[in-house]
């Protein structure tokens, strides 16, 4: 599997990175790189092992349903860009 | 009855695919401690988890997990003893981790089915694909500044309930029938509200058409609509654009889509251009979910009631018609109503006079089974009244009017306004004496061989009674004198 530069471009406005065309070359050189190295995986036989998506075989542990976080108004919006109140503000979104 | 829509090429059939989303009753977020309730001020219910600060991590809820299960055993659907959660990943103001924790691979509840009722009298089975577990988003506000969105993040993290059924609704009726049966499990289940206008259940529909026996054609989807009538608007609407464009000799073409109210259109959503690549993922903080199957064992055998059940359960206890049963299965408030004065009384009267008079006398004072006045032993009481005489069926209608309107009992309104019916034979002879005496034209006519007039002289002796003498003992009364 290879990326073409269109590819490049895709990935980069689905993950909103702004890229230059010198740039998309550099990347496609470099994650091409990357995916041909995952690619030797594909050697391994794995023929009859569960898929694993983590790394312990464990089963995940659950919580009570009991309130125990929020009312935290203002330490929550200190890190937003812009505040409007008791709100965030964001450029506006047209639909 | 088949649902078809005539174009100039011929004959179009519908087909629709609902996902229902549906948020869960649980007092905290899925992943995160804060509250899950509607309706506390902006950004007060919002924890570090849900705001994304760096380094948070989710623990899952296990209230979440077992209302998920409980409704995909109402839904007589496969619970899938393991499954995964994923990210969903695009970028939106209201979420700002810039992906939504779902099941895309490994859903929690695998597939089932419901019925549905139909104006016809039929049912249809629908499938459902799966249900799975994920986070909602927040909420923007659009209209509170000219050049910006607020963003409030009480909602972002609360668990939804993503409910998929397969393509098998053929007309917006079936869509309506599928999405209020829906909300009537839901709410007997106690796993979501159903409450469409404060927007804990929504639904995406899934719309293209076809000429009768053809494969399928590409679908658009609607977003987010909010209630069954403009679920069913919308999807006419859409499917009339698509005939059009079919017939135009275009193509349609798969796209998200918004229902305008207003104009009774649908129009493209354009910010959803990409909205189908969400480069799914297994989400690297959360294990994979793994119940104990004694645990679903146990669940499934503390389920309630549910309609269907009890609707069969209604037609043999009760011996009532299939249409009475659904109507008071509809609502479990109602349901449990009917049962309370069913009981012990003659079922079939009790179930006419829930849905004739009380339902209405409802309706007119804007009022529901939930905050009604008029309890069921109350209503009940009205219904002994008249079964041991005490009153008849007319001043009864009366009393009834009188309980909503003041919340007394009724043998309270029967007492106080002296409605007792009158069975004294000696005065109800004396009454139809004097009506007799008052019109001695008509007991000419009557004499003369008009027959029908003898309804006549019961309507009057009746009034000037106020209504109150036993009908029976009055019309045997005037049939002595007169016959």
């Amino acid at each position: 599997m290879a990326l073409d530069p269109a590819t490049i471009h895709r990935i980069a406005k689905l993950a909103r990175i702004r890229i230059e065309d010198w740039q998309a070359a550099q990347l496609e050189q470099e994650l091409n790189g990357i995916l041909g190295w995952i690619e030797q995986l594909n050697e391994v036989d794995v023929e009859g092992v569960e898929p694993l998506t983590g790394g312990a075989q464990m089963a995940m542990k659950m919580r009570d349903d009991v309130v125990t976080d929020g009312n935290i108004r203002d330490l929550v919006l200190a890190n937003a860009p812009e505040r409007e109140g008791v709100f965030y503000a964001v450029p506006k979104v047209v639909e | 009855m088949t649902y078809t829509l005539e174009g100039n090429t011929g004959t179009w059939e519908v087909v629709i695919g609902l996902e229902v989303h549906a948020q869960v009753i649980s007092q905290s977020k899925l992943f995160s401690g804060a509250s899950a309730t509607y309706g506390g001020e902006p950004n007060t219910q919002v924890s570090f988890v849900d705001a994304a600060f760096p380094g948070m991590l989710p623990v899952i809820n296990r209230e979440c997990v077992r209302q998920a299960v409980r409704t995909g055993l109402g839904l007589n659907a496969h619970i899938n003893l393991v499954s995964r959660f994923d990210r969903k990943n695009y970028f939106y103001a209201d979420l700002p981790a810039g992906y939504q924790i779902s099941q895309y691979a490994h859903p929690i509840v695998g597939s089932g089915t419901i019925e549905i009722e139909l104006a016809d009298g039929t049912s249809k089975p629908i499938g459902v694909t799966r249900l799975h577990l994920e986070q909602d988003a927040g909420k923007s506000l659009h209209d509170q500044s000219p050049t910006k969105s607020f963003i409030d993040l009480n909602r972002c993290g609360v668990a939804l309930m993503e409910i998929v059924s397969e393509p098998d609704l053929r007309s917006p009726e079936e869509a309506g029938a599928y999405l209020r049966k829906m909300r009537t499990i839901l709410r007997y289940l106690g796993t979501c509200d159903g409450n469409m206008e404060e927007g804990s259940m929504r639904a995406d529909v899934n719309v293209s058409v076809r000429h009768h026996g053809e494969p399928f054609r590409t679908r658009c989807e609607i977003k987010n609509v909010n209630s069954v009538r403009y679920v069913m608007l919308a999807i006419e609407a859409e499917a009339k654009r698509q005939i059009t464009v079919w017939e135009d000799g275009g193509a349609v073409q798969q796209e998200t889509r918004l229902f305008d109210v207003a104009r009774g259109i649908t129009r493209s959503m354009r910010s959803k251009e990409d909205a189908h690549d969400y480069r799914y993922f297994p989400d690297p903080d959360l294990l994979p979910l793994v119940l104990e199957e004694d645990w679903v064992a146990a669940l499934r055998t503390q389920l309630p009631e549910l309609p269907d059940a009890k609707k069969s359960r209604f037609m043999h206890q009760f011996g009532l018609p299939v249409y009475d049963a659904g109507v008071l299965v509809a609502e479990q408030a109602t349901a449990d109503f009917y049962e309370t004065l069913a009981t012990g009384r003659d079922p079939k009267q009790a179930a006419n006079w829930m849905m004739g008079d009380f339902f209405a006398a409802l309706n007119r004072t804007g009022r529901d089974i939930g905050n009604s006045p008029v309890s069921a032993a109350n209503l009940g009481e009205l219904l002994d009244l008249m079964a041991d005489s005490t009153i008849n069926g007319r001043i009864a209608k009366e009393v009834l009017e009188e309980m909503v309107e003041t919340g007394e009992t009724a043998s309270a309104v029967v007492a106080r306004k002296g409605l007792r019916q009158v069975t004294d034979t000696g005065a109800i002879d004396a009454a139809v004496e004097q009506v007799l005496a008052g019109n001695p034209d008509k007991l000419a006519e009557f004499r003369g061989g008009r027959d029908k007039l003898f309804g006549f002289f019961v309507g009057q002796v009746m009034k000037a009674m106020a209504g109150k003498g036993n009908p029976a003992l009055v019309n045997e009364a005037l049939k002595r004198r007169l016959g």
